[in-house]
């Protein structure tokens, strides 16, 4: 067990020399790794905070229920008692007194009002629910239009949708940058290493030759892609967080223009350790290929 | 100890190194395998050492059959070789001590441990006190002597060596045998692949003659 710890300690050694033995070659394999990892990275970071964005925005998921002209006090009551039991989320109810009074408000509107001879506006019911699902949306708005009474209800589902499948869309177009940035970083470290195994044959001839296993020829270039990787992924987690940062000034200013405020989430303990091991785990996928291939020549016996 | 019984090595091809070789080495025997160039002596070093595996025949080696092992096994075969090689194989890019270090870093030796017996290797040799030199910077004896330290590191049971004598004065060569003869002394078994016919009359080992890949 010591053995395989000094060994261990020793691969990882060796790797941390070679990272440091030429600085320049180690920073932009670095920079090539970091902007790879930064452009997914960032897209999620920025699909999240619209997602985020998207829920809290006001209106989007609210759902209007109309009574009809004719419904009385005890329509009224019937419809909350039914509110209390089902909708899960907020509501409040809109007497049609007020919504006559806010129309009468608006500019232009106080004339035509008291031209009316009648308040033409029902009484209403404002709900906002907790599942802002599309589709529960969807089937909330058809439950609420068959209660009594009830003549229309109004979900801005078509926003919604929209919004929903931009942020599918988002996720599919990030999903396969992803993939092809991954591939980049694999194909980075592959050569990085495959020059490295070209460079130490001498060591590596010699080493099969007195007793050295696959094992241990190979570890120490695991160790460099796994590192290299790793610190790639760091590097574009503060490229991520450095972005988000400049960016969140104007996007406060945005949201006070639109009446509301909202700042810019940035990435969490936890998805800082995702990039970093992601980083890793596609570096340490690289040195495997190019190790698994380079060494093929090696092979006496 | 080494049991050869019609050992044979065709190379892809089909040049034919040895043909039909059977031998047998005792434990702690010296053991100079002679011929001209191009006998088949480094194809036999190489196959003794399992740096090469036979195309037929059996090679046993303490018991162990090399011929049947798995490719996967032969790298703890080769750590009871000491292997000194016709043209050392030292690395340049690294010390005296680190090239000692190599052996017993492979095995697992701790830090400190593998320096205490590197620098026991290298006092052997009478290269001790050049242990921060890097290689480039020795002499031709000197290099083989640090190639014989880090063959011998790992206390092998079997040295082998394969024309250690072929680049260097005659000086030098004494030396570099006299390290082998004392070796031997200790009990250690020695193989040794020479062309050099002075050096059997000097120290009157077993000979094994090779001629065109035959023994003779």
């Amino acid at each position: 067990m010591q053995a395989w710890f000094s060994q261990h300690r020793a691969a990882l050694g060796s790797a941390l020399r070679r990272l440091g033995a030429s600085p320049l070659n180690t920073l932009l394999s670095l920079l090539v790794i970091g902007i790879a990892l930064t452009l997914p990275g960032f897209g999620y970071v920025i699909l999240d905070n619209l997602r985020d964005l998207g829920q809290s925005a006001s209106g989007v998921q609210q759902i209007s229920v109309f009574m009809q002209l004719e419904a009385g006090k005890k329509d009224v009551g019937e419809i909350e008692s039914r509110l209390r039991q089902t909708a899960s989320g907020k509501w409040r109810f809109v007497p049609k007194e007020e919504a006559l009074k806010r129309m009468q408000a608006s500019e232009g509107m106080a004339e035509i009002v008291a031209s009316l001879p009648r308040n033409p506006l029902p009484d209403a019911f404002i709900v906002e629910p907790t599942n802002t699902d599309p589709q529960a949306l969807e089937v909330l708005k058809k439950e609420l239009s068959s209660w009594p009474k009830v003549a229309h209800v109004q979900l801005d589902s078509a926003w919604v949708k929209r919004f929903d499948a931009f942020l599918k869309l988002g996720k599919l177009a990030l999903t396969l940058l992803a993939g092809l940035f991954a591939a980049g970083l694999v194909a980075v470290t592959f050569t990085t290493i495959r020059l490295q195994v070209m460079a130490q044959a001498a060591e590596i001839e010699v080493a099969r030759m007195i007793g050295a296993t696959d094992a241990f020829i190979r570890r120490p270039f695991y160790y460099f892609g796994a590192l290299q990787g790793a610190l790639g992924g760091l590097l574009a987690a503060g490229l991520v967080i450095g972005g988000l940062r400049l960016l969140a000034g104007p996007v406060a200013d945005l949201a006070v223009l639109y009446g509301g405020s909202f700042a810019l989430r940035v990435p969490a303990a936890l998805e800082i350790g995702v990039l970093t091991s992601a980083g890793a785990l596609l570096g340490w996928l690289g040195a495997q290929l190019s190790v698994s291939l380079s060494l093929r020549k090696f092979d006496h016996a | 100890m080494i049991v050869a019984s019609q050992l044979s090595k065709r190379y892809p091809g089909g040049y034919e190194a040895l043909a039909d070789v059977s031998f047998e080495i005792s434990a702690g025997q010296m053991v100079f395998i002679t011929g001209h160039s191009g006998a088949g002596k480094t194809t036999l070093v190489k196959l003794i050492a399992s740096i090469e595996r036979p195309s037929g025949g059996s090679l046993v080696v303490n018991g162990q059959n090399l011929s049947a092992l798995r490719r996967s096994a032969l790298p703890y075969v080769r750590r009871h070789f000491g292997m000194v090689f016709q043209d050392q194989k030292l690395l340049f890019d690294r010390s005296a001590l680190d090239n000692v270090l190599l052996p017993l870093q492979i095995v697992g030796f701790s830090r400190r441990e593998a320096i205490r017996r590197a620098q026991a290797a290298l006092d052997k040799v009478g290269l001790l006190s050049r242990e921060k030199a890097n290689p480039v910077a020795l002499s031709g004896g000197e290099q083989q002597r640090l190639a014989i330290a880090r063959a011998v590191v790992n206390r092998p049971t079997v040295l082998i060596a394969d024309e250690p004598t072929g680049n260097l004065d005659s000086e030098s060569a004494t030396q570099v045998l006299e390290i082998f003869a004392e070796f031997h002394r200790v009990g250690v078994t020695v193989v040794v692949a020479t062309h050099d016919q002075s050096w059997v009359d000097r120290y009157h080992p077993n000979v094994l003659r090779l001629d065109h890949g035959r023994l003779v």
